[in-house]
Protein backbone atom coordinates (compact mmCIF):
# COMPACT_ATOMS: atom_id res chain seq x y z
CA UNK A 1 0.00 0.00 0.00
CA UNK A 2 1.73 3.23 -1.12
CA UNK A 3 1.20 6.22 1.16
CA UNK A 4 2.15 8.93 -1.30
CA UNK A 5 -0.64 11.27 -2.47
CA UNK A 6 -2.20 10.01 -5.66
CA UNK A 7 -2.64 12.66 -8.34
CA UNK A 8 -4.70 11.69 -11.41
CA UNK A 9 -3.10 12.56 -14.73
CA UNK A 10 -4.08 15.61 -16.78
CA UNK A 11 -5.96 13.41 -19.25
CA UNK A 12 -7.81 11.60 -16.45
CA UNK A 13 -8.88 14.93 -14.90
CA UNK A 14 -10.11 16.09 -18.28
CA UNK A 15 -12.08 12.89 -18.62
CA UNK A 16 -13.66 13.34 -15.20
CA UNK A 17 -14.64 16.94 -15.94
CA UNK A 18 -16.11 15.94 -19.29
CA UNK A 19 -18.13 13.17 -17.68
CA UNK A 20 -19.42 15.54 -15.02
CA UNK A 21 -20.50 18.02 -17.68
CA UNK A 22 -22.24 15.24 -19.58
CA UNK A 23 -24.05 14.14 -16.44
CA UNK A 24 -25.26 17.66 -15.65
CA UNK A 25 -26.39 18.13 -19.22
CA UNK A 26 -28.36 14.88 -19.30
CA UNK A 27 -30.01 15.63 -15.94
CA UNK A 28 -31.08 19.06 -17.19
CA UNK A 29 -32.40 17.60 -20.41
CA UNK A 30 -34.34 14.94 -18.49
CA UNK A 31 -35.86 17.59 -16.22
CA UNK A 32 -36.87 19.71 -19.20
CA UNK A 33 -38.51 16.84 -21.10
CA UNK A 34 -40.30 15.72 -17.89
CA UNK A 35 -41.64 19.23 -17.40
CA UNK A 36 -42.92 19.33 -20.98
CA UNK A 37 -44.64 15.96 -20.69
CA UNK A 38 -46.12 16.89 -17.32
CA UNK A 39 -47.52 20.16 -18.62
CA UNK A 40 -49.02 18.41 -21.63
CA UNK A 41 -50.68 15.78 -19.41
CA UNK A 42 -52.01 18.39 -17.00
CA UNK A 43 -53.44 20.43 -19.85
CA UNK A 44 -55.00 17.36 -21.44
CA UNK A 45 -56.68 16.21 -18.21
CA UNK A 46 -57.74 19.52 -16.73
CA UNK A 47 -58.75 20.87 -20.13
CA UNK A 48 -61.17 18.02 -20.73
CA UNK A 49 -64.83 19.08 -20.83
CA UNK A 50 -65.80 16.82 -17.94
CA UNK A 51 -62.86 17.69 -15.70
CA UNK A 52 -64.90 19.73 -13.24
CA UNK A 53 -67.28 16.88 -12.62
CA UNK A 54 -64.46 14.36 -12.30
CA UNK A 55 -62.59 16.65 -9.93
CA UNK A 56 -65.69 16.94 -7.78
CA UNK A 57 -66.36 13.22 -7.58
CA UNK A 58 -62.81 11.82 -7.53
CA UNK A 59 -60.62 14.52 -6.01
CA UNK A 60 -62.69 16.20 -3.33
CA UNK A 61 -60.40 17.26 -0.44
CA UNK A 62 -63.25 17.47 2.09
CA UNK A 63 -64.34 13.90 1.43
CA UNK A 64 -60.73 12.72 1.50
CA UNK A 65 -60.14 14.29 4.92
CA UNK A 66 -63.44 12.92 6.21
CA UNK A 67 -62.65 9.31 5.38
CA UNK A 68 -58.87 9.26 5.85
CA UNK A 69 -58.98 8.04 9.49
CA UNK A 70 -61.23 5.09 8.63
CA UNK A 71 -59.12 4.18 5.61
CA UNK A 72 -55.91 4.37 7.64
CA UNK A 73 -57.45 2.13 10.27
CA UNK A 74 -58.27 -0.34 7.52
CA UNK A 75 -54.77 -0.03 6.10
CA UNK A 76 -53.30 -0.97 9.47
CA UNK A 77 -55.15 -4.27 9.14
CA UNK A 78 -53.71 -4.68 5.63
CA UNK A 79 -50.18 -4.07 6.90
CA UNK A 80 -50.41 -6.52 9.79
CA UNK A 81 -51.94 -9.16 7.58
CA UNK A 82 -49.32 -8.56 4.89
CA UNK A 83 -46.38 -9.03 7.25
CA UNK A 84 -47.73 -12.24 8.77
CA UNK A 85 -48.93 -13.71 5.47
CA UNK A 86 -45.75 -12.82 3.58
CA UNK A 87 -43.50 -14.48 6.15
CA UNK A 88 -45.63 -17.61 6.43
CA UNK A 89 -46.21 -17.88 2.67
CA UNK A 90 -42.45 -17.62 2.01
CA UNK A 91 -41.86 -20.36 4.58
CA UNK A 92 -44.53 -22.58 3.10
CA UNK A 93 -43.27 -21.99 -0.44
CA UNK A 94 -39.74 -22.93 0.53
CA UNK A 95 -40.95 -26.08 2.25
CA UNK A 96 -43.06 -27.19 -0.73
CA UNK A 97 -40.26 -26.43 -3.18
CA UNK A 98 -37.84 -28.51 -1.13
CA UNK A 99 -40.32 -31.38 -1.05
CA UNK A 100 -40.83 -31.15 -4.80
CA UNK A 101 -37.12 -31.40 -5.49
CA UNK A 102 -36.49 -34.43 -3.26
CA UNK A 103 -34.79 -37.24 -5.10
CA UNK A 104 -35.40 -40.96 -4.99
CA UNK A 105 -38.39 -43.21 -5.70
CA UNK A 106 -39.31 -43.43 -1.99
CA UNK A 107 -40.36 -39.80 -1.99
CA UNK A 108 -42.69 -40.11 -4.98
CA UNK A 109 -45.92 -39.60 -2.94
CA UNK A 110 -44.44 -36.52 -1.27
CA UNK A 111 -43.40 -35.10 -4.64
CA UNK A 112 -46.80 -35.91 -6.13
CA UNK A 113 -48.64 -34.23 -3.26
CA UNK A 114 -46.47 -31.12 -3.46
CA UNK A 115 -46.92 -30.94 -7.23
CA UNK A 116 -50.67 -31.41 -6.94
CA UNK A 117 -50.81 -28.65 -4.35
CA UNK A 118 -48.97 -26.12 -6.50
CA UNK A 119 -51.05 -26.99 -9.55
CA UNK A 120 -54.34 -26.69 -7.67
CA UNK A 121 -53.75 -23.51 -5.77
CA UNK A 122 -52.13 -21.64 -8.61
CA UNK A 123 -55.20 -22.41 -10.70
CA UNK A 124 -57.85 -21.78 -8.05
CA UNK A 125 -59.04 -18.16 -7.85
CA UNK A 126 -58.11 -16.60 -4.53
CA UNK A 127 -61.65 -15.39 -3.88
CA UNK A 128 -62.93 -18.95 -3.94
CA UNK A 129 -60.23 -20.09 -1.52
CA UNK A 130 -61.17 -17.25 0.82
CA UNK A 131 -64.86 -18.15 0.63
CA UNK A 132 -64.07 -21.79 1.37
CA UNK A 133 -61.88 -20.92 4.32
CA UNK A 134 -63.79 -18.03 5.83
CA UNK A 135 -67.35 -19.23 5.23
CA UNK A 136 -66.91 -22.98 4.85
CA UNK A 137 -64.62 -23.82 7.74
CA UNK A 138 -66.63 -22.02 10.47
CA UNK A 139 -69.68 -23.89 9.20
CA UNK A 140 -68.11 -27.11 10.41
CA UNK A 141 -68.73 -25.83 13.95
CA UNK A 142 -65.49 -27.31 15.24
CA UNK A 143 -64.28 -26.44 18.71
CA UNK A 144 -61.60 -23.77 18.65
CA UNK A 145 -62.19 -22.56 15.10
CA UNK A 146 -60.11 -19.38 14.73
CA UNK A 147 -61.64 -16.08 13.66
CA UNK A 148 -62.36 -15.19 10.05
CA UNK A 149 -59.28 -13.01 9.93
CA UNK A 150 -57.03 -15.97 10.68
CA UNK A 151 -58.92 -18.17 8.23
CA UNK A 152 -58.75 -15.55 5.50
CA UNK A 153 -55.04 -15.16 6.19
CA UNK A 154 -54.65 -18.92 5.88
CA UNK A 155 -56.34 -18.78 2.46
CA UNK A 156 -53.83 -16.15 1.35
CA UNK A 157 -50.90 -18.15 2.69
CA UNK A 158 -52.04 -21.32 0.93
CA UNK A 159 -52.57 -19.56 -2.41
CA UNK A 160 -49.41 -17.49 -2.37
CA UNK A 161 -47.40 -20.39 -0.94
CA UNK A 162 -48.14 -22.23 -4.19
CA UNK A 163 -46.83 -19.35 -6.33
CA UNK A 164 -43.75 -18.85 -4.20
CA UNK A 165 -43.03 -22.59 -4.16
CA UNK A 166 -42.69 -22.52 -7.93
CA UNK A 167 -40.36 -19.53 -7.75
CA UNK A 168 -38.19 -21.30 -5.18
CA UNK A 169 -38.16 -24.46 -7.28
CA UNK A 170 -37.00 -22.53 -10.32
CA UNK A 171 -34.19 -21.17 -8.18
CA UNK A 172 -33.22 -24.58 -6.85
CA UNK A 173 -33.19 -26.12 -10.33
CA UNK A 174 -31.14 -23.27 -11.71
CA UNK A 175 -28.18 -24.22 -9.48
CA UNK A 176 -25.78 -26.13 -11.66
CA UNK A 177 -25.61 -29.90 -10.97
CA UNK A 178 -21.83 -29.64 -10.66
CA UNK A 179 -22.34 -27.68 -7.44
CA UNK A 180 -24.33 -30.55 -6.00
CA UNK A 181 -21.80 -33.09 -7.21
CA UNK A 182 -18.94 -31.11 -5.72
CA UNK A 183 -20.71 -30.78 -2.39
CA UNK A 184 -21.53 -34.48 -2.22
CA UNK A 185 -17.96 -35.42 -3.16
CA UNK A 186 -16.76 -33.32 -0.24
CA UNK A 187 -18.81 -35.64 1.95
CA UNK A 188 -21.76 -33.37 2.72
CA UNK A 189 -25.08 -35.13 3.21
CA UNK A 190 -28.01 -34.27 0.93
CA UNK A 191 -29.49 -32.10 3.65
CA UNK A 192 -26.22 -30.27 4.26
CA UNK A 193 -25.78 -29.79 0.52
CA UNK A 194 -29.21 -28.20 0.25
CA UNK A 195 -28.71 -26.08 3.34
CA UNK A 196 -25.20 -24.77 2.65
CA UNK A 197 -24.70 -24.98 -1.10
CA UNK A 198 -27.93 -25.07 -3.11
CA UNK A 199 -30.47 -22.97 -1.21
CA UNK A 200 -28.25 -19.92 -0.58
CA UNK A 201 -27.53 -19.65 -4.29
CA UNK A 202 -31.11 -20.45 -5.27
CA UNK A 203 -32.72 -17.88 -3.00
CA UNK A 204 -30.27 -15.18 -4.00
CA UNK A 205 -31.08 -15.85 -7.63
CA UNK A 206 -34.85 -15.65 -7.27
CA UNK A 207 -35.00 -12.80 -4.74
CA UNK A 208 -36.47 -10.33 -7.27
CA UNK A 209 -39.44 -12.52 -8.33
CA UNK A 210 -40.05 -13.45 -4.67
CA UNK A 211 -40.29 -9.80 -3.70
CA UNK A 212 -42.44 -9.18 -6.76
CA UNK A 213 -44.94 -11.76 -5.56
CA UNK A 214 -44.87 -10.14 -2.13
CA UNK A 215 -45.86 -6.82 -3.73
CA UNK A 216 -48.75 -8.62 -5.43
CA UNK A 217 -49.74 -10.17 -2.11
CA UNK A 218 -49.93 -6.70 -0.59
CA UNK A 219 -52.88 -5.87 -2.84
CA UNK A 220 -54.58 -9.21 -2.38
CA UNK A 221 -54.63 -9.20 1.43
CA UNK A 222 -57.57 -6.79 1.13
CA UNK A 223 -59.71 -9.61 -0.24
CA UNK A 224 -60.02 -10.90 3.31
CA UNK A 225 -62.64 -8.17 3.69
CA UNK A 226 -65.02 -10.56 1.89
CA UNK A 227 -65.33 -12.35 5.20
CA UNK A 228 -66.30 -9.28 7.19
CA UNK A 229 -63.22 -7.45 8.51
CA UNK A 230 -62.83 -3.90 7.23
CA UNK A 231 -59.61 -3.25 5.31
CA UNK A 232 -58.56 -0.06 3.56
CA UNK A 233 -60.45 -0.71 0.33
CA UNK A 234 -63.57 -1.76 2.22
CA UNK A 235 -63.41 1.36 4.38
CA UNK A 236 -63.11 3.38 1.19
CA UNK A 237 -66.08 1.53 -0.31
CA UNK A 238 -68.18 2.41 2.72
CA UNK A 239 -67.18 6.03 2.29
CA UNK A 240 -68.04 5.94 -1.40
CA UNK A 241 -71.44 4.44 -0.64
CA UNK A 242 -72.26 7.01 2.02
CA UNK A 243 -71.07 10.13 0.23
CA UNK A 244 -71.78 9.09 -3.37
CA UNK A 245 -68.26 10.31 -4.15
CA UNK A 246 -65.29 8.27 -5.35
CA UNK A 247 -62.58 10.21 -3.56
CA UNK A 248 -62.11 7.56 -0.81
CA UNK A 249 -61.04 5.05 -3.47
CA UNK A 250 -58.40 7.49 -4.70
CA UNK A 251 -57.21 8.02 -1.12
CA UNK A 252 -56.94 4.27 -0.58
CA UNK A 253 -55.15 3.85 -3.93
CA UNK A 254 -52.57 6.49 -3.04
CA UNK A 255 -51.98 4.90 0.36
CA UNK A 256 -51.46 1.51 -1.25
CA UNK A 257 -48.90 2.91 -3.67
CA UNK A 258 -47.08 4.60 -0.78
CA UNK A 259 -47.12 1.31 1.10
CA UNK A 260 -45.71 -0.54 -1.91
CA UNK A 261 -42.90 1.94 -2.59
CA UNK A 262 -40.44 0.67 0.03
CA UNK A 263 -40.97 -2.93 -1.01
CA UNK A 264 -40.56 -2.07 -4.69
CA UNK A 265 -37.44 -0.07 -3.83
CA UNK A 266 -35.96 -3.05 -2.02
CA UNK A 267 -36.80 -5.28 -5.00
CA UNK A 268 -35.04 -2.94 -7.41
CA UNK A 269 -32.02 -2.66 -5.17
CA UNK A 270 -31.73 -6.44 -4.76
CA UNK A 271 -32.07 -6.95 -8.51
CA UNK A 272 -29.43 -4.37 -9.23
CA UNK A 273 -27.06 -5.86 -6.67
CA UNK A 274 -27.53 -9.35 -8.10
CA UNK A 275 -26.88 -8.06 -11.62
CA UNK A 276 -23.69 -6.30 -10.45
CA UNK A 277 -22.47 -9.45 -8.71
CA UNK A 278 -23.13 -11.64 -11.70
CA UNK A 279 -21.34 -9.32 -14.08
CA UNK A 280 -18.50 -8.63 -11.63
CA UNK A 281 -15.12 -8.88 -13.23
CA UNK A 282 -16.44 -8.36 -16.73
CA UNK B 1 -136.52 23.23 -32.36
CA UNK B 2 -134.28 20.87 -30.48
CA UNK B 3 -136.27 18.70 -28.12
CA UNK B 4 -135.08 17.87 -24.66
CA UNK B 5 -134.66 14.25 -25.78
CA UNK B 6 -132.20 15.20 -28.46
CA UNK B 7 -130.18 17.13 -25.91
CA UNK B 8 -130.16 14.13 -23.60
CA UNK B 9 -129.16 11.85 -26.44
CA UNK B 10 -126.41 14.20 -27.50
CA UNK B 11 -125.04 14.56 -24.02
CA UNK B 12 -125.12 10.82 -23.38
CA UNK B 13 -123.35 10.30 -26.70
CA UNK B 14 -120.72 12.74 -25.54
CA UNK B 15 -120.32 10.84 -22.28
CA UNK B 16 -120.03 7.58 -24.22
CA UNK B 17 -117.39 9.09 -26.46
CA UNK B 18 -115.32 10.27 -23.55
CA UNK B 19 -115.69 6.88 -21.93
CA UNK B 20 -114.49 5.27 -25.16
CA UNK B 21 -111.60 7.68 -25.28
CA UNK B 22 -110.82 6.66 -21.74
CA UNK B 23 -110.73 3.01 -22.82
CA UNK B 24 -108.37 3.73 -25.69
CA UNK B 25 -105.12 1.77 -25.61
CA UNK B 26 -102.55 3.33 -23.34
CA UNK B 27 -99.95 3.82 -26.03
CA UNK B 28 -102.20 6.32 -27.79
CA UNK B 29 -101.03 9.42 -26.07
CA UNK B 30 -104.29 10.88 -24.93
CA UNK B 31 -104.45 14.00 -22.86
CA UNK B 32 -103.60 12.91 -19.35
CA UNK B 33 -106.10 14.61 -17.15
CA UNK B 34 -103.57 16.21 -14.85
CA UNK B 35 -102.86 12.91 -13.16
CA UNK B 36 -99.83 14.01 -11.27
CA UNK B 37 -101.34 17.31 -10.31
CA UNK B 38 -102.87 17.18 -6.89
CA UNK B 39 -106.60 17.10 -7.53
CA UNK B 40 -109.18 19.12 -5.72
CA UNK B 41 -111.55 17.22 -3.45
CA UNK B 42 -114.28 17.44 -6.07
CA UNK B 43 -112.21 15.48 -8.60
CA UNK B 44 -112.13 12.48 -6.32
CA UNK B 45 -115.81 11.67 -6.46
CA UNK B 46 -116.40 9.29 -3.61
CA UNK B 47 -117.01 5.78 -4.89
CA UNK B 48 -117.37 6.96 -8.48
CA UNK B 49 -113.84 7.13 -9.77
CA UNK B 50 -112.79 6.22 -13.29
CA UNK B 51 -111.92 2.65 -12.29
CA UNK B 52 -111.43 -0.52 -14.34
CA UNK B 53 -114.93 -1.71 -13.44
CA UNK B 54 -117.45 0.99 -12.69
CA UNK B 55 -118.38 1.05 -9.03
CA UNK B 56 -115.67 -1.43 -8.09
CA UNK B 57 -112.07 -0.88 -7.08
CA UNK B 58 -109.66 -3.49 -8.47
CA UNK B 59 -106.53 -3.99 -6.37
CA UNK B 60 -103.66 -6.10 -7.66
CA UNK B 61 -101.13 -8.16 -5.77
CA UNK B 62 -98.93 -11.18 -6.44
CA UNK B 63 -99.79 -14.78 -5.69
CA UNK B 64 -98.57 -16.12 -3.29
CA UNK B 65 -99.01 -13.15 -1.01
CA UNK B 66 -96.64 -13.53 1.91
CA UNK B 67 -96.99 -12.85 5.59
CA UNK B 68 -96.87 -10.43 7.32
CA UNK B 69 -98.07 -8.37 4.37
CA UNK B 70 -101.04 -10.68 3.80
CA UNK B 71 -102.40 -13.56 5.79
CA UNK B 72 -103.07 -17.12 4.58
CA UNK B 73 -102.45 -15.95 0.99
CA UNK B 74 -105.94 -14.36 1.05
CA UNK B 75 -105.65 -10.66 0.24
CA UNK B 76 -109.41 -10.24 0.60
CA UNK B 77 -109.55 -11.07 4.32
CA UNK B 78 -108.28 -7.65 5.37
CA UNK B 79 -105.55 -9.24 7.47
CA UNK B 80 -101.87 -8.54 7.15
CA UNK B 81 -100.34 -5.08 6.80
CA UNK B 82 -100.81 -4.50 3.09
CA UNK B 83 -104.28 -5.99 2.94
CA UNK B 84 -105.33 -3.74 5.80
CA UNK B 85 -103.76 -0.71 4.13
CA UNK B 86 -105.45 -1.55 0.82
CA UNK B 87 -108.89 -1.72 2.44
CA UNK B 88 -108.29 1.53 4.32
CA UNK B 89 -107.30 3.29 1.09
CA UNK B 90 -110.38 1.85 -0.65
CA UNK B 91 -112.54 3.08 2.22
CA UNK B 92 -111.11 6.58 1.86
CA UNK B 93 -111.84 6.54 -1.85
CA UNK B 94 -115.44 5.57 -1.08
CA UNK B 95 -115.27 1.87 -1.88
CA UNK B 96 -116.33 -0.23 1.11
CA UNK B 97 -115.01 -3.77 1.36
CA UNK B 98 -117.78 -5.33 -0.72
CA UNK B 99 -116.83 -3.12 -3.68
CA UNK B 100 -113.17 -4.14 -3.63
CA UNK B 101 -112.03 -6.77 -6.14
CA UNK B 102 -108.58 -8.39 -5.97
CA UNK B 103 -106.59 -9.20 -9.10
CA UNK B 104 -103.61 -11.54 -9.33
CA UNK B 105 -100.73 -9.64 -10.86
CA UNK B 106 -97.13 -10.83 -10.80
CA UNK B 107 -94.58 -8.44 -9.40
CA UNK B 108 -92.89 -7.87 -12.76
CA UNK B 109 -96.12 -7.32 -14.67
CA UNK B 110 -97.27 -4.71 -12.20
CA UNK B 111 -94.11 -2.70 -12.66
CA UNK B 112 -93.83 -3.10 -16.44
CA UNK B 113 -95.13 -0.41 -18.78
CA UNK B 114 -98.30 -1.22 -20.67
CA UNK B 115 -102.00 -1.53 -19.89
CA UNK B 116 -102.93 -2.59 -16.39
CA UNK B 117 -105.64 -4.88 -15.11
CA UNK B 118 -105.86 -3.14 -11.72
CA UNK B 119 -106.62 0.30 -10.38
CA UNK B 120 -103.72 0.11 -8.00
CA UNK B 121 -101.28 -2.63 -6.97
CA UNK B 122 -99.90 -3.21 -3.47
CA UNK B 123 -96.90 -5.52 -3.32
CA UNK B 124 -94.00 -4.01 -1.33
CA UNK B 125 -92.93 -1.85 -4.25
CA UNK B 126 -90.04 0.45 -3.44
CA UNK B 127 -90.39 3.84 -5.06
CA UNK B 128 -87.43 4.40 -7.40
CA UNK B 129 -86.80 6.99 -10.13
CA UNK B 130 -86.33 4.20 -12.72
CA UNK B 131 -89.69 2.67 -11.90
CA UNK B 132 -91.35 6.07 -11.95
CA UNK B 133 -90.64 6.16 -15.67
CA UNK B 134 -92.81 3.10 -16.21
CA UNK B 135 -95.58 3.46 -13.63
CA UNK B 136 -97.15 5.97 -11.26
CA UNK B 137 -96.63 5.70 -7.52
CA UNK B 138 -98.86 6.97 -4.76
CA UNK B 139 -97.17 8.71 -1.85
CA UNK B 140 -95.42 6.19 0.43
CA UNK B 141 -97.61 4.14 2.75
CA UNK B 142 -94.64 2.55 4.52
CA UNK B 143 -91.06 3.56 5.29
CA UNK B 144 -88.89 0.46 5.53
CA UNK B 145 -87.35 -0.10 8.95
CA UNK B 146 -84.05 -1.82 9.66
CA UNK B 147 -84.31 -5.04 11.64
CA UNK B 148 -81.92 -7.20 13.63
CA UNK B 149 -82.18 -10.93 13.01
CA UNK B 150 -80.35 -13.84 14.56
CA UNK B 151 -80.70 -17.59 15.07
CA UNK B 152 -82.33 -19.49 17.93
CA UNK B 153 -80.03 -19.91 20.89
CA UNK B 154 -77.91 -16.89 20.05
CA UNK B 155 -77.06 -14.63 22.97
CA UNK B 156 -79.13 -11.78 21.53
CA UNK B 157 -82.17 -13.87 20.58
CA UNK B 158 -84.10 -12.49 23.54
CA UNK B 159 -82.88 -8.91 23.41
CA UNK B 160 -85.57 -6.31 24.04
CA UNK B 161 -83.54 -3.10 24.04
CA UNK B 162 -80.75 -1.55 22.00
CA UNK B 163 -78.48 -1.67 25.04
CA UNK B 164 -78.58 -5.46 25.01
CA UNK B 165 -77.17 -5.45 21.47
CA UNK B 166 -74.13 -3.34 22.35
CA UNK B 167 -71.92 -6.27 23.28
CA UNK B 168 -72.96 -8.36 20.26
CA UNK B 169 -70.93 -8.95 17.12
CA UNK B 170 -73.12 -7.68 14.29
CA UNK B 171 -72.85 -7.76 10.50
CA UNK B 172 -74.49 -5.98 7.58
CA UNK B 173 -74.14 -5.49 3.85
CA UNK B 174 -71.71 -2.82 2.72
CA UNK B 175 -73.08 0.55 1.64
CA UNK B 176 -76.60 -0.04 2.94
CA UNK B 177 -78.84 1.72 5.40
CA UNK B 178 -78.53 -1.47 7.46
CA UNK B 179 -74.82 -0.87 7.95
CA UNK B 180 -75.56 2.74 8.84
CA UNK B 181 -78.09 1.54 11.41
CA UNK B 182 -75.50 -0.67 13.12
CA UNK B 183 -73.02 2.18 13.47
CA UNK B 184 -75.38 5.04 14.23
CA UNK B 185 -78.10 3.41 16.30
CA UNK B 186 -76.71 0.30 17.96
CA UNK B 187 -73.06 1.48 18.09
CA UNK B 188 -71.73 -1.96 19.11
CA UNK B 189 -68.50 -2.28 21.09
CA UNK B 190 -66.95 -4.57 18.51
CA UNK B 191 -66.55 -3.18 14.99
CA UNK B 192 -69.37 -4.25 12.69
CA UNK B 193 -68.53 -6.91 10.14
CA UNK B 194 -69.19 -5.88 6.55
CA UNK B 195 -70.25 -8.19 3.72
CA UNK B 196 -70.56 -7.87 -0.02
CA UNK B 197 -74.18 -8.97 0.05
CA UNK B 198 -76.86 -10.27 2.36
CA UNK B 199 -76.14 -13.87 1.40
CA UNK B 200 -72.62 -13.60 2.80
CA UNK B 201 -73.96 -11.92 5.92
CA UNK B 202 -76.49 -14.72 6.31
CA UNK B 203 -73.76 -17.36 5.89
CA UNK B 204 -71.73 -15.66 8.62
CA UNK B 205 -74.78 -15.69 10.88
CA UNK B 206 -75.39 -19.40 10.25
CA UNK B 207 -71.70 -20.15 10.90
CA UNK B 208 -71.81 -18.26 14.16
CA UNK B 209 -69.14 -15.83 12.97
CA UNK B 210 -71.50 -13.02 13.99
CA UNK B 211 -74.23 -12.96 16.63
CA UNK B 212 -76.75 -11.14 14.47
CA UNK B 213 -77.15 -9.28 11.19
CA UNK B 214 -79.11 -6.18 10.28
CA UNK B 215 -81.32 -6.23 7.17
CA UNK B 216 -84.41 -4.32 6.16
CA UNK B 217 -87.72 -5.55 7.49
CA UNK B 218 -89.05 -7.27 4.34
CA UNK B 219 -85.75 -9.11 3.97
CA UNK B 220 -85.85 -9.99 7.66
CA UNK B 221 -89.28 -11.59 7.31
CA UNK B 222 -88.22 -13.46 4.18
CA UNK B 223 -84.92 -14.66 5.65
CA UNK B 224 -86.38 -15.87 8.94
CA UNK B 225 -89.33 -17.54 7.23
CA UNK B 226 -87.80 -19.07 4.13
CA UNK B 227 -84.02 -19.01 4.22
CA UNK B 228 -82.88 -19.66 7.77
CA UNK B 229 -83.67 -22.93 9.52
CA UNK B 230 -84.05 -21.34 12.92
CA UNK B 231 -84.05 -17.63 12.22
CA UNK B 232 -85.43 -15.22 14.78
CA UNK B 233 -86.36 -11.58 14.39
CA UNK B 234 -84.92 -9.70 17.34
CA UNK B 235 -86.68 -6.45 16.55
CA UNK B 236 -86.99 -3.27 14.51
CA UNK B 237 -84.57 -0.40 14.95
CA UNK B 238 -85.54 3.27 15.01
CA UNK B 239 -85.52 4.97 11.61
CA UNK B 240 -82.13 6.04 10.25
CA UNK B 241 -80.68 7.47 7.06
CA UNK B 242 -82.82 7.59 3.94
CA UNK B 243 -85.25 4.68 4.25
CA UNK B 244 -86.75 2.86 1.30
CA UNK B 245 -90.37 3.79 0.69
CA UNK B 246 -93.18 1.51 -0.37
CA UNK B 247 -95.80 3.03 -2.66
CA UNK B 248 -98.97 1.85 -4.37
CA UNK B 249 -98.40 1.24 -8.08
CA UNK B 250 -100.75 2.72 -10.66
CA UNK B 251 -100.72 2.84 -14.42
CA UNK B 252 -98.53 5.58 -15.84
CA UNK B 253 -100.50 8.84 -15.84
CA UNK B 254 -103.49 7.09 -14.31
CA UNK B 255 -106.36 9.45 -13.51
CA UNK B 256 -106.50 7.91 -10.03
CA UNK B 257 -102.94 8.69 -8.90
CA UNK B 258 -103.89 12.00 -7.34
CA UNK B 259 -106.88 10.63 -5.47
CA UNK B 260 -105.01 7.54 -4.21
CA UNK B 261 -102.11 9.69 -3.05
CA UNK B 262 -104.56 11.94 -1.25
CA UNK B 263 -106.09 8.92 0.49
CA UNK B 264 -102.66 7.61 1.57
CA UNK B 265 -101.67 11.07 2.82
CA UNK B 266 -104.83 11.27 4.93
CA UNK B 267 -104.16 7.82 6.40
CA UNK B 268 -100.61 8.84 7.28
CA UNK B 269 -101.71 12.14 8.84
CA UNK B 270 -104.45 10.70 11.02
CA UNK B 271 -102.11 7.98 12.30
CA UNK B 272 -103.96 5.04 10.74
CA UNK B 273 -100.82 3.80 8.97
CA UNK B 274 -98.80 3.89 12.19
CA UNK B 275 -101.49 1.90 13.98
CA UNK B 276 -101.61 -0.71 11.20
CA UNK B 277 -97.80 -0.95 11.20
CA UNK B 278 -97.75 -1.62 14.93
CA UNK B 279 -100.59 -4.11 14.67
CA UNK B 280 -99.46 -6.18 11.70
CA UNK B 281 -95.68 -5.87 11.68
CA UNK B 282 -94.61 -5.33 15.28
CA UNK B 283 -97.05 -7.48 17.22
CA UNK B 284 -98.65 -10.03 14.89
CA UNK B 285 -95.68 -10.15 12.52
CA UNK B 286 -93.29 -10.65 15.39
CA UNK B 287 -90.90 -7.78 14.83
CA UNK B 288 -91.11 -5.83 18.10
CA UNK B 289 -89.64 -2.36 18.30
CA UNK B 290 -86.28 -2.04 20.05
CA UNK B 291 -85.72 1.16 21.95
Amino acid sequence: MSTEFHQPSEIQRGRTAYRRRQTIRSVLLAALSTAVVGVLLAVAVTGAPGWDRVKLSFFSPDVAVEWLPEILEGLWLNVRLLVVCAVLALGLGLLIATLRTLRGPVFFPVRALATGYTYTFRGLPLIIVIYLMAFGVPGLRLQGTPGVLVLGGAALIITYGAYLAEVFRAGIESVHPSQLAAARSLGLTYRQTMRHVVLPQAIRRVAPPLLNDTVALQKDVGLVSLAGPIDAVRAAQIGVAQDANYTPYIVAGVLFVLLALPLIGVTDWVTLRAARRQSAGS
Amino acid sequence: MVSRNTLAALSSAAVLLTALAGCAPADESGPSAGASASPSGAACATGALDTQTAGKLTIGTDNPAYEPWFKDNKPNNGQGFESAVAYQVAERLGYPAQNVVWAQVTFNNAIAPGPKTFDFDINQFSITPERKKAVDFSSPYYLVRQTVITTKGSKIAGAKTLAELKSAKLGAQVGTTSYQAVNEIIKPDAKAQVYNNNDDAKAALVNGTVDGIVVDLPTAFYMTAAELDNGVIVGQLPQVGVPEQFGLVLDLDSPLTGCVTQAVDQLRQDGTLAVLEKQWLASTGGAPELS
